[in-house]
């Protein structure tokens, strides 16, 4: 597998890792609605076919919140590649995303 | 009846409801507990209890009063809080187990975290209202809740998180505790007091002269009477108890039923039948002069009616009370076993005087005692100053006299003068004052004992010898005599010269009395006598008078016969 999408700002770190990514969200409020337009642009422009994203609404699987140890919304968490990071917020700050997520130079 | 609108007028009226805490004296000073269906602060420093405070909540909450309760925890992991709670006897497990109780615990790894634009803190609202609605909770506890400040780094948006989040608390109904660090002159570092205005309660934890109190005070109760003063408190084995100090008023009940002292001689000094119940005694007295063994013979006598007794031993440990005892004949063991006396041994150094206060007061609860000894209170002075300790006292006063129960304080004067005051100052506060006090005369040392006060009640004006010997304790009346009090073997002498004085009288009048017979005697025989010459001069008399009219007789016939013999001559 592992065809590089060598779109122009990402470099070669990506190589044969794939991205698995979840973001939880509130239902449809106006930062989860951002959020998920923001994370979907990013993926698609930088990580193309090499990812998942699983959006998860909290409010209808509420012992998740406890269980992933949620307490601001919304969150994105990187479980894949190590190490996990976790992001929260409407993701609108771009250079932030990708440079935590390893995708910048 | 234009009284009657007034009155549905006042019964209308609604008071704020409240959630009882069920923690012991707290309840008293917020007049019911806490502000039901809002959210309260609870702040203070490191380690002055707010953790504890807010889980006794609820527990109690869940074992007591049958409300669920979810304790939020910010600061420790759910088991370190079940392991930390357990020395109070606190099953968390169990309790989760029963769904009375759900623990969670909010963990933020700053350095795991990015921050990347707008954000809410709705995790917590779902994660909180999800644990509520699973068991039905009542009470909440957000245990610090602070932390989100230095866990994230958007202060406006907390800030306005927090705010959105004690309204929805409120909304949802359930009584919430909020802990929060003591801040540099604020009541929490992040000014949560902003956020809960309802109910503020301030710990403290003061140090001193090396000796640690805990302290309680309530800043702001909105819609509610509370106390306002600092409340000490406890932390101990069955969790926290909190003493309401001073009862403002002195309308406690009065008994006029009498309490034997178990000193008989002592009760008669007392207008015969000893202590009002539900009196103060203190007895004072120098080093030496048998406070102890008062205090031990009417803890004795109590416990032999068949009352409870609390001992407060200061200065001696329990065993060494009940050896001294059996040496004047009072064995104290047999009322252990029984289960009606009970020692309680410490140092007054132990903790503070409130902390003393307060044990004091939670024991007097928990044994319900007719009879309280404190000996001595002398050694108080050791941690706290004179007023400090007069100050306890009084609501220690106040406290057992509200409950009926009979005190009696021994002290330790320092000189041998009679003080107006006793060094604690508490000779003014107490209803019975008895004062022992050595009497040093001819070379021996002896007891004498006062009685300085005793209110409403007749009282000996008079000194007694206070004798301790094998068989106990007696008051003996002491010897006024030319040179002033005697006493000990003084008294005695008096006592056998006194005896020799009476063998020497009474002989006296024994020869007296012969006297007087003898003198009798001689005049009875003069008597006699004379009795015998009157007789022998009236025979003489008789005797001559006899003579006379016989020869009267005779003369009278020989003259008839010579007549006759005449007339027949013729």
């Amino acid at each position: 597998m592992n065809e590089l999408p060598n779109t122009s700002g990402a470099k070669t770190a990506i190589e044969s890792e794939r991205f698995v990514l979840r973001l939880f969200v509130t239902g449809a409020s106006s930062n989860s609605v951002r959020a998920i337009s923001n994370i979907k642009e990013i993926c698609e422009k930088y990580l193309t076919d090499n990812y998942s994203l699983e959006i998860i609404d909290v409010y209808q699987q509420k012992d998740i919140a406890e269980k992933e140890q949620i307490i601001a919304l919304p969150l994105l968490i990187k479980n894949f590649p190590l190490p996990e990071r976790r992001f929260m917020g409407d993701m609108s700050d771009t250079d932030r995303v990708l440079k935590e997520l390893g995708l910048s130079s | 009846m234009s009284s009657e609108p007034r009155h549905n007028l006042n019964r209308t009226v609604k008071l704020l409801p409240k959630s009882p805490t069920g923690i012991l004296g707290l309840d008293k000073i917020t007049d019911g507990g806490l502000p039901l269906g809002r959210p309260t602060l609870i702040c203070g420093g490191a380690g002055c209890g707010k953790t504890l405070f807010a889980m006794e909540f609820i527990v109690r909450g869940a074992l007591e009063f049958n409300e669920p309760g979810v304790f939020m925890a910010f600061e420790e992991k759910a088991e370190e809080l079940t392991v930390n709670v357990a020395s109070l006897g606190f099953d968390l497990e169990q309790l989760q187990a029963d769904k009375m109780i759900k623990l969670d615990h909010v963990y933020i790894e700053r350095s795991e975290i990015e921050e990347t634009g707008e954000y809410d803190l709705d995790g917590i609202f779902i994660r909180l209202g999800h644990a509520i609605d699973s068991i039905g909770a009542k009470r909440v506890v957000l245990d610090t809740i602070e932390n989100l400040f230095a866990s994230l780094s958007n202060q406006a948006i907390i800030r306005a998180e927090l705010r959105r989040l004690f309204q929805w608390l409120k909304d949802k109904n359930v009584t919430t505790i909020i802990t929060g660090e003591k801040g540099d002159g604020t009541f929490t570092r992040h000014g949560l007091e902003e956020y809960v205005s309802d109910c503020v309660i301030l710990l403290d934890h003061r140090v001193a002269n090396q000796i640690s109190t805990r302290l309680l005070r309530i800043v702001k109760y909105r819609g509610s009477y509370h106390g306002t003063n600092e409340y000490p408190f406890l932390i101990d084995k069955d969790g926290i108890s909190v003493l309401p100090v001073t009862a403002l008023t002195l309308d406690h009940e009065v008994s006029t039923v009498r309490v034997s002292s178990g000193i008989p001689s002592l009760d008669r000094m007392l207008g015969g039948q000893g202590f009002f119940k539900g009196s103060s005694v203190l007895v004072s007295g120098t080093a030496g002069t048998g406070k102890t063994s008062i205090a031990g013979y009417f803890a004795n006598e109590t416990c032999n009616r068949g009352g409870r007794c609390i001992y407060f031993a200061f200065e001696e440990s329990p065993k060494q009370i009940i050896r001294n005892m059996l040496s004047i004949g009072v064995t104290l063991q047999q009322h252990i076993d029984s289960g009606l006396l009970k020692f309680h041994a410490s140092r007054p150094t132990l903790n503070g005087l409130e902390m003393h206060l307060v044990s004091i007061h939670k024991l007097v609860e928990e044994f319900k005692p007719q009879t309280v000894i404190l000996d001595p209170i002398t050694n108080l002075i050791t941690v706290g100053s004179v007023s400090e300790v007069k100050t306890m006292l009084i609501r220690l006063i106040d406290f057992l006299q509200s409950e009926q129960i009979t005190v009696m304080f021994t002290a330790l004067t320092l000189n041998n003068i009679v003080n107006e005051q006793t060094d604690e100052g508490v000779s003014s506060l107490v209803d019975a004052w008895l004062l022992v006090r050595d009497i040093e005369f001819n070379g021996e040392r002896n007891r004498g004992m006062y009685v300085m006060k005793s209110r409403g009640m007749k009282h000996s004006n008079q000194v007694r010898e206070f004798v301790i010997s094998d068989e106990g304790l007696n008051l003996v009346d002491v010897y006024l005599g030319p040179e002033g009090v005697l006493t000990g073997s003084a008294r005695e002498a008096q006592r056998l010269q006194e005896v020799t004085s009476d063998v020497l009288k009474d002989h006296a009048i024994t020869r007296k009395d012969m006297e007087i017979n003898r003198k009798r005697k001689v005049l009875e025989s003069k008597i006699a006598s004379l009795k015998e010459e009157f007789d022998s001069v009236q025979d003489e008399l008789n005797k001559s008078y006899i003579e006379d009219q016989l020869r009267k007789s005779v003369v009278d016939q020989n003259r008839e016969q010579l007549t006759r013999n005449r007339h027949s001559g013729e």
